[in-house]
């Protein structure tokens, strides 16, 4: 016997909230693989330390989500009892660590758009609960793109092998940055409703902080990729299925299990 | 075989656990460059919230006094309790001075 | 937070005849003992036999070792953790073990050898660490059992070294103190929420987890006193204060009265309340598994071990990396002022 998944309602408010939160939660998991595995003890820590602030990020929105669904759906039943095709994240989170250059790329990709978002959310969002969640966020955030910014700039102003594992991740990372600049219907929809801004409001002010780190770090942006990944319409790589069969596993296997 | 030239280089952490006080010597840590150092203190020692400011000296930096001195620098003082305040005896009515 | 009492004594140098010492190391020799005896710290600079730096250093960085290599068979479950509030709190948990380590890294590296020496220690198989990682952790109960079994066995052997004669030692020690008794609280705790409100299948993950690992806990303590002959030297120094066998019946004892108010059963049915000894009388422990363990022929030994070099090697490029941009910032530093 196994639980079964949860239904979701979506609108448009659940799915804005639903990809912010599973983004988050995605990225921490991930991100956590990294303890006992670091290149060095203080960053075995300095990870464990961002996927923590992320999954505190990750209860808080997906709580808000449940709350706005309005089908007593709480954080744990959104994490880890969904189907594949309604988890929201985008694709970028999913992507499996790779070397310690992937993820530093990865982690200052994400967080420069995470915390472009924290700030217009905290601001703008009509949202109170939203709003204060960004408001704690984005200091975090803020964090996270510094050290993870830090060493891409280490990595691709140190050695040859560090620039050029350097270049293999943007050229590997790159073309997962499109999604989260797409504005579809249920964006505009939340967007006019007052949530939070349009993503496709963060692409400028994304595109220049990266650079703004890729240039200190000698590194080249590479050009726009004509590809596009669909995470956060609920169509993942197929990195996704693994993660969720890991991750969902004693959820599924002890249902009505407390914990 | 480790090589002191690969090593990252050894820092010295003090904090300080709230404005007002001073800053605490709490222990050591290896990182590249000081802005490492700064983000892993911060990251090591004060995930408690333990601090409101970190320090960090590359420990090759730090003078010490030598312990061999220590009868030199630090017994004299030992027999000039004048300079401590309990070795004045006042009324009551104004001992908290 | 993983202690073992090995016996890290080493044996007097040479022959058993002593070197010839001068009048004036015999004097700092007198000095050091007398402030031993006068349970007076001991700094990173002051004068010290050889033999207790060398003493301490093996200790503290095989504690170190503990602390790292204790990282992995929990790290195990991080991504597998059953609600969010319990990943983050096994996360936390993790990562204040390797909190832990660097601060006994630290404290080592007081003692004149560099966290890279020991780590090359640990990597080359010279160095141990506390052989109950070496065990497997096979399901989510094993999480709260650790929690409760290994860490409460660990947090035993740590309190009194918050008293050791080597302050750095002591210091660190009173950190990690501060921070381990979350680590037995929140596995107690986990176990006690699914041995009352839990299902069946719950219920019965946790007395396997409990059946598995209740013997290597006990272990912990190390041999029994009357096979540890150079306890005596570390507790002179106040590098070990309570012996093996006091520690393990202190911890039996007390985990007895847990285990009750959990509604588990010890898997030692020769475990009974002594009237006289006012104590716990228990069964044979085997001590052939222990030092079979330690010799490197338990269960996860290989991959343990694997797995740090692996983490140390895979790192080595982005170590040297670090190191080559700093050098790089700081010749345009210098070019820049000048």
């Amino acid at each position: 016997m196994t639980a079964a998944s949860i239904q979701l309602e979506l609108t448009p408010a659940t799915q804005y909230l639903l990809r912010i939160g599973d983004s988050c939660l995605i990225l921490a998991q991930r991100i956590s693989e990294w303890c006992g595995h670091a290149p060095v003890l203080e960053e075995d820590i300095a990870m464990s330390n961002i996927a923590l602030d992320l999954i505190g990020q990750a209860r808080a929105v997906l709580t808000r989500a449940g709350e706005v669904e309005g089908r007593s759906h709480d954080e744990d039943q959104l994490a880890f009892l969904r189907q594949e095709r309604d988890y929201f994240n985008v694709t970028l989170a999913e992507l499996p660590r790779g070397d310690f250059a992937n993820a530093v790329l990865r982690n200052t990709m994400a967080a420069t758009w995470l915390k472009l978002l924290w700030e217009r959310l905290a601001m703008e969002s009509k949202d109170e609960e939203l709003r204060a969640i960004a408001a704690k966020a984005v200091k975090e955030a803020r964090y996270h793109q510094q050290h993870s910014g830090d060493w891409v700039v280490r990595l691709g102003d140190g050695t040859d092998e560090s620039r050029q594992r350097m270049e293999a991740a943007l050229a590997s990372l790159w073309r997962f940055a499109a999604e989260l600049f797409d504005t579809d219907a249920a964006d505009e929809a939340a967007a006019d409703a007052g949530w939070g801004p349009r993503w496709s409001e963060l692409k400028a002010p994304w595109q220049a902080e990266m650079q703004q780190i890729l240039s200190e770090a000698g590194l080249t942006m590479p050009a726009e990729s004509k590809f596009q990944s669909d995470g956060k319409r609920g169509r993942h790589s197929e990195h996704m299925g693994f993660i969720l069969a890991d991750m969902q596993y004693l959820q599924r296997a002890f249902p009505g299990g407390v914990w | 075989m480790s090589d002191i030239n690969k090593e990252w280089p050894l820092w010295e952490v003090f904090v300080r656990s709230k404005a007002g006080l001073d800053h605490k010597h709490c222990g050591s840590l290896h990182a590249a460059d000081a802005k490492m150092a700064i983000q892993m203190a911060r990251d090591v020692y004060t995930r408690r919230q333990e601090g409101c400011s970190v320090w960090v000296v590359q420990s090759d930096q730090i003078v010490a006094s030598d312990p061999g001195d220590k009868d030199m620098y630090f017994d004299p003082a030992e027999d000039k309790v004048y300079r401590h305040p309990t070795f004045y005896q006042l009324p009551k009515a104004v001992d908290h001075m | 937070m993983y202690t073992q009492a090995m016996d890290t004594m080493g044996k007097e140098p040479g022959d058993g005849t002593k070197p010839v010492r001068s009048a004036d190391e015999m004097r700092l020799q007198e000095r050091f003992d007398e402030r031993i005896d006068a349970g007076d710290f001991i700094e990173a600079k002051d004068w010290m036999p050889d033999h207790y730096r060398k003493t301490l250093l093996r200790q503290i960085s095989q504690h170190a070792h503990s602390e790292i290599v204790g990282m992995l068979p929990e790290g195990n479950w991080i991504s597998r953790a059953p609600t969010l509030k319990r990943k983050a709190i096994l996360l936390a948990k993790v990562q204040d073990e390797g909190g832990h380590g660097l601060y006994l890294y630290a404290a080592a590296e007081t003692l004149g050898t560099s966290r890279d020496q020991m780590l090359d220690a640990l990597h080359t198989g010279k160095a141990k660490y506390s052989s109950i990682f070496n065990y497997p952790t096979l399901t989510w109960a094993d999480m709260g059992v650790i929690g409760w079994l290994v860490d409460g066995a660990a947090i035993m052997n740590q309190v009194p070294i918050c008293r050791c004669s080597y302050a750095p030692y002591a210091r660190a020690m009173i950190r990690i103190c501060r921070e381990e008794s979350f680590h037995q609280r929140q596995g107690y705790e986990a176990l006690l929420t699914m041995m009352q409100n839990g299902t069946q299948a719950q219920k019965e993950m946790v007395q396997d987890a409990v059946n598995r690992w209740w013997w290597p806990s006990i272990m912990m303590f190390g041999p029994p006193d009357d096979q540890s002959p150079n306890s005596a030297q570390s507790m002179r120094w106040g590098i070990k204060r309570v012996s093996n066998d006091e520690l393990r019946q202190k911890f039996i004892d007390a985990t007895v009265e847990q285990a009750k108010i959990l509604g588990v059963t010890l898997p030692d049915p020769d475990l009974k309340w002594n009237e006289q000894r006012q104590a716990h009388d228990h069964g044979p422990i085997d001590w052939e598994e222990f030092w079979r363990v330690i010799a490197g022929d338990g269960p996860c030994n290989r991959e343990r071990l694997g797995a740090r070099v692996k983490a140390w090697d895979d790192g080595a490029w982005v170590r040297e990396a670090a190191l080559a941009h700093s050098r790089k910032q700081q010749q345009r530093d210098i070019k820049e002022a000048a």
